[in-house]
């Protein structure tokens, strides 16, 4: 809210300047990229390594402890075992359609992570409409999963395909209107300046917001309990069962690295990015990321799987009203007190959450029942 | 039509019992490097033989569902005595059922006391007369036969390791 | 332009991760929703009947351990009961207490993996299967005290079992039931509020009970809609008779309510289980009977309430030391013939749920 007082008296232009370089921007940019690429990646390995402990510890084993000490190489044991093994494309495929998916899924992944601030200022471009950026790129990743669905020519990938489709587009609207929640708080889409107007983490100012965007975002990342779209036990595996080799490693990727981009987004909008007391701001950014990634695996290791008519009734009966009501409260809160304490605005923005989930729970009806055949 | 009974607090409640089986010992045994103990009763994967008390009467070789054991008694004669001249076991035939070691009336077939005994070749599958014999490596087991049994270690149990409480 | 959808046929192969063994199910869909199922099965078949025809009445005991090898010793329970029936066998006390200890141990085994694999074609990434099979673990080492083998126990033999106990083996099960009460407790807490698991089970694949009456099914899956009938009560063999248990019903008939059934026969197992430990008197475990028995010519049917449903055996002799013929009626055979009604109408996801809810084995459907 400070921050909205100060741009609005100075009329400061809302971007961060980028450091002074030497060769200025291009030096700046090579880093960044370089550091980006290597981020994920290596997060990549580490989420995967993080992942398949922990889900082993909540069932009561251990989860690879063999390979490299404390199984730490478990990742690049799959990486290079699935290097090796031959590239299948099914002769009935559409080549072009088929080779040109696993890219075209991957690639917005790397670019949505470029707006993402691990520093003051630390960012590959400050964007000043870095939301909006987000919210456009982040979608692009479906048309490459409808691919892969369609150019595999086989019933269980365009079943697999046509899940996705539908559950994503369903979900980019609760998505998007709790994101607005956080923009009208912080007076701003640039996600460097949402970090630096949080005082407070906007967690606890937008528990609905949070409550709304983190499901919503588990879905349109394909992880459980809304992982039908490859659901082991009813498709095999989704739009990817035709792929193998290096492109399956590309589609199990995008799977991790979708994981970490959505949880380095939530840390930006909802934890206050990389703020923290003693350490180095990109430690805590990781710290956080790592902390968000905890959650959806508890999440993910608890629950069963939801079919694909009551996910769409959850996404529009449920999340979407959720969704309106939120922003709704958060304007007139914004508008009619924007100098209140922001505790006693923490206070009673939970007692809404905690009204409106526990009334709409109780008027929600999820799904159909048989149909007459 | 379907209803949320509980608001979210079924979800709520079913994290918390994942957050508390995180914290618990996890039930593994790593097992090159630790084993557990064997039932003292086990129908281990060999037969185990005792040349001095089988008659070859080949009562076994009848028991055995599949066939297995092959017996065959000639006279020696050099000492003028009827002995057993084969006793050979198609040890991947047998499915350790060990109603040969209940048929035998003279004590004289065992069943082995461990598991571990993959094989090579499909030849040394088939093993006959003085390889059936027991031997420190071919320990025997007390199926059948409590006597031996007593003397063998005690089992390691799972319910003796790890107890659930709640709360 | 008019807007038509066009029905597809999806084999869900017999290699399947989540068929319970070799199972082909021929699904006509129209879109997600399922509209004929065509099951084909057979791919396990490996003759066991013909096979008992040319082994001993004891040799065959091995044959019908591998029937349904998730619970081994209710199969040689009952083909038993069938042989003891045809010579007139009379079995000893002691034998007779061990019998229902092992059979009830059996059912709890059973139901372990039941409810789990329902679980996990549900979606929940094995957790509840994990955690239900750990208490299997622990019955697989009091069998293994009994026998020597885990899974495929030649244990029960005609007139009784083959050896006695050995000494740790009651205190053992004593030990083993309160652990198994509070890890259900715990289970119940993790699960059965869960409003996924809920919004999954609760409604979908009701059997209504007329159907199940006349396709014949038994065991929980009838139970759960609302058919009072368990063999225990209504045809007590061995030594039913003694003991205090409830037959647990519910009257939805859906995919929760066989869970809950399950759950809830899993209390009454254990129930069974202490009233039979704490009076087992002592004596023989084996009634005086050649290892190649004779019986007499004639005919025999051996029922028991196995933990799928009713399981019998029925063997015709002919005064040789090998059955004429051994027949086995099979409880997932039965239980298998009202899928189709159960499924149509219903989604592809539930087309998966209610197939494992019904807890089908393919050793027993193939033979």
């Amino acid at each position: 809210m400070a921050v909205l007082d100060f741009a609005m008296n100075n009329s400061l232009p809302m971007q961060a300047v980028p450091p002074d370089w030497p060769g200025g921007y291009w030096w700046h940019w090579l880093f960044f990229t370089v550091v980006l690429i290597v981020f994920i990646l290596t997060m990549v390995l580490g989420v995967i390594y993080i992942e398949r402990r922990l889900l082993g510890r909540m069932q009561s084993r251990l989860g690879p402890n063999r390979t490299g000490p404390f199984g730490l190489l478990q990742a690049v044991a799959d990486a290079v075992k699935v290097l090796l093994k031959e590239n299948i494309v099914p002769s009935a495929a559409d080549r072009v359609v088929h080779w040109l998916a696993p890219v075209v899924a991957f690639a917005p992944v790397l670019i949505l992570m470029a707006v993402v601030p691990f520093q003051d200022g630390a960012l590959l471009a400050d964007l000043n409409i870095g939301v909006l950026y987000v919210v456009a790129i982040s979608s692009v990743t479906t048309v490459g999963v409808f691919m892969a669905g369609w150019g595999s020519s086989n019933k269980y990938s365009l079943l697999g395909a046509m899940r996705t489709v539908a559950a994503v587009v369903s979900y980019e609207i609760p998505l998007v209107l709790s994101i607005i929640g956080v923009v009208l708080l912080a007076g701003s889409l640039s996600l460097n300046s949402i970090v630096l107007a949080q005082d407070i983490p906007f967690i606890l100012l937008q528990p609905l917001g949070f409550f709304l965007f983190f499901t919503a975002g588990c879905a349109e990342i394909n992880r459980s309990p809304f992982d039908l779209m490859e659901a082991d036990s009813e498709l095999v595996a989704g739009f990817h069962t035709e792929y193998s080799g290096m492109k399956f490693a590309m589609f199990y990727l995008v799977e991790y690295a979708e994981a970490i981009a959505m949880a380095a987004i939530i840390t930006t909008l909802f934890l206050g990015g990389w703020r923290g007391p003693l350490l180095p701001p990109w430690l805590w950014f990781i710290l956080k990321v790592v902390i968000v990634f905890f959650v959806m695996v508890w999440t993910r290791t608890t629950l069963p799987r939801v079919r694909i008519d009551q996910l769409m009734a959850l996404a529009w009966k449920f999340l979407f009203p959720l969704a309106l009501i939120n922003l709704f409260v958060t304007a007139i809160q914004v508008l009619a007190w924007p100098d209140a304490l922001p505790w006693i605005m923490v206070v009673i923005n939970f007692a809404i959450m905690g009204v409106l989930v526990l009334a709409w729970s109780r008027f929600f009806k999820l799904g159909w029942g048989r149909v007459k055949v | 039509m379907l209803k949320f009974e509980r608001f979210g607090l079924g979800i709520a409640k079913g994290l918390a019992v994942t957050f508390r089986y995180l914290l618990r010992h996890p039930t593994v045994t790593q097992y090159p490097e630790q084993r557990l103990n064997v039932s003292r009763r086990i129908r281990g994967a060999e037969l185990v033989w005792s040349r001095e008390k089988c008659t070859g009467c080949a009562t076994c070789a009848k028991a055995c569902p599949q066939g297995a054991i092959e017996i065959v008694t000639a006279t020696n004669l050099v000492n003028n005595k009827y002995e057993v001249q084969t006793y050979r076991v198609d040890t991947g035939y047998c499915i350790q059922c060990g109603l040969c070691v209940e048929a035998c009336p003279y004590d004289a077939v065992f069943m082995g006391y461990s598991f571990e005994r993959a094989k090579y070749r499909r030849g040394d599958v088939i093993q006959a007369n003085d390889e059936l014999l027991e031997s420190a490596s071919r320990p025997v087991s007390g199926y059948y036969h409590p006597d031996i049994a007593e003397k063998l270690p005690e089992q390691t149990l799972l319910i003796e390791k790890i107890v659930e409480k709640r709360k | 332009m008019t807007f038509s959808t066009e029905p597809f046929v999806l084999n869900f192969g017999p290699l399947h991760p989540s068929t319970h063994g070799v199972f082909r199910i021929k699904a006509t869909l129209d879109g997600e929703v399922v509209l004929d199922i065509e099951p084909v099965f057979g791919y396990l078949h490996r003759g066991i009947e013909k096979l008992m025809e040319e082994r001993t009445y004891t040799g065959g005991i091995p044959l019908t351990d591998r029937l349904d090898y998730v619970n081994s010793m209710t199969n040689n329970f009952a083909y038993c009961l069938a042989v003891e029936k045809l010579g007139g066998i009379k079995v000893p006390e002691r034998a007779e207490y061990i019998r229902v200890i092992i059979a009830e141990l059996q059912r709890i085994g059973n139901h372990c993996l039941a409810v789990g694999a329902m679980l996990n074609d549900a979606g929940a990434l094995g957790t509840p299967f994990f955690y239900l099979w750990r208490q299997r673990e622990k019955i697989y080492d009091l069998l293994e005290m009994l026998c020597g083998q885990r899974l495929m126990n030649n244990y029960v033999r005609i007139g009784g079992v083959s050896q006695d106990i050995p000494a740790e083996f009651l205190p053992a099960v004593m030990k083993f039931v309160p652990q198994l009460r509070s890890f259900l407790d715990e289970y119940d807490f993790f699960l059965m509020q869960n409003e996924i698991l809920l919004a999954r089970a609760k409604g979908v694949g009701i059997l209504p009970p007329e159907v199940a009456i006349n396709c014949g099914i038994s065991g929980p899956v009838a139970r759960a809609s609302g058919i009072k009938r368990d063999l225990r009560r209504d045809d007590p063999y061995s030594i039913y008779q003694r003991f205090e248990f409830e037959i647990p019903t519910c009257e939805e008939g859906d995919c929760y309510a066989r869970y809950r059934v399950r759950i809830a026969e899993m209390l009454q197992s254990l129930h069974i289980i202490v009233q039979a430990a704490q009076s087992m008197p002592p004596g023989a475990t084996k009634a005086d009977v050649p290892h190649l028995i004779r019986p007499p010519a004639g005919e025999a049917y051996g029922h028991i309430e196995g933990p799928k449903g009713e399981l019998g055996f029925y063997v015709v002799s002919d005064n040789s030391i090998a059955p004429y013929r051994c027949h086995v009626r099979a409880t997932s055979f039965i239980n298998l013939s009202a899928l189709r009604q159960m499924v149509r109408g219903w989604k592809v996801a539930d087309l998966i749920i209610i197939f494992g809810s019904i807890d089908i084995t393919m050793g027993e459907v193939d033979r």
